[in-house]
C-alpha cells in the first residue's frame, strides 16, 4: 500500500494537468510498464458503436504516441458486432487482436468456448502493468464478469451500467408528490402524478420484448428474486417474478404512456426530456443527453437518484462492458497494453466525466479530481451509490438472448392484459429445454 | 492447333483409337451447359444440400456440430414461437396480396379511363414503389407514435380516438400490412393497367349497346380478360410478402411481444441471435417447404382458371 501513496499522487496531479491543459496521458501512469516494447506492431480492434468505442477511437493516437503500436479500430453497432465477433471467433481465424464485449450478454458463451486470452499472468507482469493496475481495484461485479470459473482473468471490465432512477423534479413539485424510497411508494407516485388529459404520465421504461427485461429484472431483485438456484435451474415463474411482474404490469397499464410496449431507452427518455413521463428507471448513461438544451426539455430539472427498494432489498441492476484479446491472436502483449490503456486513468476519468459511461476501477470513480471534472454532480452521486448495491442484472448462461426474448416477450404480453403468473409459467417451461441443452452442449 | 483439327478424321476413320471415338461421342451439349451447370451447383444445389446436412445437426456457433438425426424437426411443432410466426406469415401474407390486389385493380381502373393531368397522376401514384424500405419503415414508426405520430393526429381530427397502431398485438400486423398495402398497391396497378390496355375495344361497344351497367362491363367483361394478370400480380405480391422482412424487422423487430414475428424473423433471430444453426435450418427447410406449397397452390388455382377462360370464350 505504502508503495503505491506517492505514485498515486503523481497519478493525481497527471491527470489533473491532462484535464486542465488538455495534455495527453502517458506521463499520468504510475510505475510503467515498458510501453514502447513492442513498437511497431499493427493491431486491429472490433468496438461497439457508441460513446464507449468513439472514445477509445478518439484517442487512439495518444495509445500510438505512448506505444509506437499502431491500433485500426473498427467501430460497428452494437447487434452487428456482437454477431460479427461471434461468426469470426467461431472461424478460429478472428480479424482482430481486441474485442469489445457485453458482460451481460457474452460473458458465458466467450467462457464456455475458450475465446479470449488468460490476462491473469500479464496483470501480474511489471514490465507489461502498470502498478496501480491491480485485480482488487476493480469493483465485485466487474471481477464477476471479468473471471472464469477458475478465477483467471480473461478480459479487463472497463465500463458498467447500473440502473438509476431519473424523475423530474418539477412534475413532483406541482402535484406535492416526494420522491419514492420504496417501489410501492414509487407505484403510487406515479399514479397520482399521471395526468392523461394534459399527456403526463407518472412513469415510463422499457416495454419492447428483451429490452424490457433489464428493466424488470430490477424489480425482480428487490423482491429478493435470483435468477438461478444451486443446480442451475432457472427461476423466473417463482412468486419473487409474479410479484415483480404485477407491479411492473400495474406502473405500464396505469401510469405509462400508452404503446410503451413498444418502448426502447429511445422512446422512454424521449418521455422524460419533453417532459411528458415524470420517472424513468433506466442505465446511467443518459445524462448527457438529458442536460442538453438541444434535445431537451427537462435541462436542470431532472433528479438522479437509487432505483426504489423493495420488499427484500435494494440493488441496482448491473451490465458491463469488458475488453478482452482474443485467444487466436498472436500479438497477445501488444494487444494487452491497449486494454490497459482503455482501462487507464486516464481514459477511465475521460469516459466518466463524458457521461458515456462509468469506469468498474474504484481508484477511478473515488478520485476527488476526477469527480469534480463531471458536470452532474447528482447524476454522479446516484452512480457511486449505486455501485455500493450493484447486483448482475441478468443470469450468466449462454442463451441469454433467447432468455430475454422468451422472457421479455411474456412481460410484454402482461402489459396488454395477459396474467404474469400465466405467463411467467409458460415462458418458464418454454426457456428451461434451451437452458438445458445449453449446459449439456 | 491447325495441325490437330485437320488430322482428327483420319484418326477416326481407322485403328481402335478411332473405332472408341465413334461409339462414345462425348456428347457436343456438355461445354455450354457445363458453366451452368457449375453455378447452379454451387449457388443452389450445394447450399440446399448444406442446409439439409446442417438441419440433423444440434450446431450452436462455437461448439462442434453433433447429429441428432431429426430431432430438430420434432422440435418444430412443440415450439410454441415457431408455430405462432407460421400463422402469423400467413396472415400477414394473405392480408399483403388481397389488400393491393383490391385497391390495385381499383386505382388502375380509375387510371384506365382518360383524365386530364392522367400521365402525371399514375406517375405521382407509383412513387411509394421506388422508396426504400427500411427508409419507409423509419417514416411509418414516426406516423404510428401514439403521442406524436400524424396518424393519430388525423384520427383525432375526425373525431376518432387515438390508436396503439404498431404498439399493440392485436392492431400490429394491420398496421404493418397498411404499409406493404402503401408502398405496393402501385405495382399491382402497373400490372392491371397492362391487362387492361392489351383488352381489345370491341367487347366494350357491343356491350354497351347491348346496354350493360358499368358494374356488369367490370364484372363481365374487364375482370376474366384480366384475371391471369391478377394471378400474376398475386404471385409476385405472395413471394414478396412471405419473405418480408425489411419493413417489420425495422418496425417492431416482431413485437409488441412476438406478435408480429414471422417466419422469417423468428429465423433470423435463431440464427444470428441465438446461433443456433442447425435449428435454424431445419426452419430454413420447413419454410421453403411451405413457399413452395403456396406457390403451387397459386399456380394450380391458375391453371383451372385460365382453362376456364379458354372454355368460355371457344
Amino acid at each position: 500500500m505504502k508503495k503505491t501513496h506517492p505514485s498515486r499522487r503523481a497519478v493525481l496531479a497527471g491527470t489533473a494537468a491532462a484535464g486542465l491543459l488538455g495534455l495527453a496521458g502517458p506521463r499520468a501512469y504510475a510505475a510503467e510498464p515498458q510501453w514502447k516494447k513492442y513498437a511497431g506492431t499493427t493491431l486491429e480492434a472490433n468496438l461497439v458503436k457508441g460513446p464507449r468505442g468513439e472514445l477509445l477511437q478518439k484517442y487512439a493516437s495518444e495509445f500510438t504516441e505512448l506505444t509506437g503500436i499502431k491500433v485500426e479500430s473498427e467501430i460497428i453497432p452494437e447487434q452487428q458486432q456482437r454477431q460479427k465477433a461471434v461468426i469470426e471467433l467461431t472461424s478460429g481465424k478472428p480479424s482482430f487482436d481486441v474485442i469489445h464485449l457485453s458482460y451481460h450478454v457474452q460473458k458465458r458463451q466467450f467462457d464456455k468456448a475458450g475465446w479470449l486470452a488468460d490476462l491473469s499472468g500479464f496483470l501480474k507482469d511489471p514490465n507489461l502493468t502498470a502498478s496501480d493496475l491491480t485485480v482488487d481495484d476493480f469493483s465485485a461485479g466487474g471481477l464477476k464478469f471479468a473471471q472464469n470459473d477458475k478465477g483467471e482473468m480473461h478480459s479487463l471490465p472497463w465500463s458498467v451500467d447500473y440502473f438509476i432512477l431519473y424523475w423530474n423534479k418539477e412534475l413532483f413539485a406541482k402535484k406535492g408528490v416526494e420522491l419514492p424510497k420504496t417501489l410501492d411508494e414509487m407505484v403510487v407516485a406515479a399514479e397520482k402524478l399521471t395526468d392523461p388529459a394534459n399527456g403526463i404520465y407518472g412513469f415510463t421504461g422499457r416495454g419492447l420484448r428483451n429490452a424490457n427485461m433489464t428493466l424488470w429484472s430490477n424489480f425482480f431483485l428487490n423482491y429478493g428474486g435470483e435468477f438461478l438456484d444451486d443446480k442451475g435451474n432457472i427461476l423466473t415463474d417463482g412468486p419473487e417474478a409474479v410479484e415483480a411482474t404485477k407491479l411492473y404490469q400495474r406502473l405500464m397499464t396505469k401510469s405509462s404512456p400508452p404503446g410503451v410496449a413498444g418502448f426502447n431507452w429511445m422512446e422512454s427518455m424521449a418521455s422524460l426530456t419533453q417532459g411528458r413521463a415524470a420517472m424513468w428507471i433506466d442505465a446511467d448513461g443518459w445524462a448527457p443527453p438529458i442536460e442538453d438544451p438541444n434535445a431537451s426539455r427537462v435541462v436542470g430539472k431532472i433528479g438522479y437518484a437509487l432505483v426504489p427498494a423493495g420488499p427484500k432489498g435494494q440493488y441496482s441492476s448491473t451490465y458491463g462492458d469488458g475488453i478482452g484479446i482474443a485467444q487466436a491472436s498472436t500479438k497477445k502483449e501488444a494487444a494487452y497494453l491497449y486494454c490497459q490503456w482503455a482501462v487507464s486513468k486516464t481514459m477511465g476519468a475521460r469516459l466518466l466525466q463524458s457521461g458515456g459511461g462509468v469506469p468498474f476501477r474504484n481508484s477511478i470513480l473515488n478520485d476527488e479530481t476526477v469527480r469534480k471534472g463531471v458536470k452532474t454532480q447528482e447524476w454522479l452521486e446516484s452512480v457511486v451509490a449505486s455501485a455500493k448495491i450493484s447486483k448482475l442484472g441478468l443470469p450468466v448462461i449462454v442463451p441469454v438472448a433467447e432468455f430475454r426474448d422468451i422472457v421479455g416477450a411474456a412481460l410484454t404480453a402482461t402489459i396488454s392484459g395477459a396474467d404474469p403468473a400465466t405467463e411467467l409459467k409458460k415462458a418458464n417451461d418454454q426457456f428451461r429445454p434451451i437452458l438445458e441443452r445449453s449446459e449439456k452442449a | 492447333m491447325s495441325d490437330v483439327t485437320a488430322q482428327q478424321p483420319a484418326a477416326v476413320e481407322s485403328g481402335v483409337a478411332g473405332r472408341e471415338a465413334r461409339e462414345w461421342r462425348p456428347p457436343s451439349y456438355w461445354p455450354f451447359v457445363a458453366p451452368a451447370l457449375i453455378v447452379v451447383l454451387a449457388v443452389i444445389i450445394f447450399p440446399w444440400a448444406y442446409t439439409i446436412w446442417m438441419s440433423l445437426h444440434e450446431w450452436k456457433v462455437g461448439t462442434p456440430p453433433a447429429f441428432v438425426g431429426l430431432a430438430n424437426y420434432i422440435r418444430l411443432p412443440g415450439d410454441a414461437r415457431f408455430v405462432e410466426s407460421v400463422w402469423h406469415t400467413l396472415v400477414y401474407t394473405a392480408l399483403s396480396v388481397v389488400l393491393p390486389l383490391l385497391f390495385g385493380t381499383l386505382a388502375a381502373v380509375v387510371f384506365h379511363a382518360k383524365f386530364p393531368m392522367r400521365g402525371f397522376l399514375r406517375g405521382l401514384f407509383i412513387l411509394p414503389m421506388m422508396a426504400t424500405p427500411v427508409a419507409i419503415a423509419l417514416v411509418w414508426t414516426m406516423m404510428f407514435h401514439p403521442q406524436l405520430g400524424i396518424l393519430n393526429y388525423l384520427l383525432s381530427l375526425v373525431g376518432l380516438p387515438p390508436q396503439l397502431w404498431v404498439f399493440h398485438p392485436a392492431t400490429v400486423i394491420p398496421s404493418l400490412v397498411l404499409v406493404e398495402t402503401w408502398q405496393w398497391t402501385p405495382l399491382v396497378m402497373l400490372i392491371v393497367l397492362g391487362g387492361l390496355a392489351a383488352i381489345p375495344a370491341e367487347p366494350y361497344e357491343s356491350a354497351r349497346i347491348d346496354g350493360a351497367t358499368r358494374w356488369q362491363i367490370f364484372r363481365y367483361i374487364s375482370l376474366p380478360l384480366i384475371t391471369p394478370f391478377l394471378f400474376i400480380a398475386a404471385m409476385i405480391r405472395m413471394i414478396d410478402a412471405v419473405k418480408s422482412f425489411d419493413i417489420i424487422f425495422a418496425i417492431t423487430q416482431g413485437g409488441p411481444g412476438t406478435a408480429s414475428e414471422t417466419i422469417n424473423l423468428y429465423l433470423y433471430s435463431v440464427a444470428f441471435v441465438y446461433y443456433d444453426v442447425g435449428y435454424a435450418s431445419a426452419i430454413v427447410v420447413v419454410f421453403f417447404a411451405l413457399i413452395v406449397l403456396l406457390a403451387a397452390a397459386l399456380l394450380r388455382l391458375r391453371q383451372t382458371t385460365h382453362w376456364n377462360d379458354a372454355g368460355g370464350s371457344a
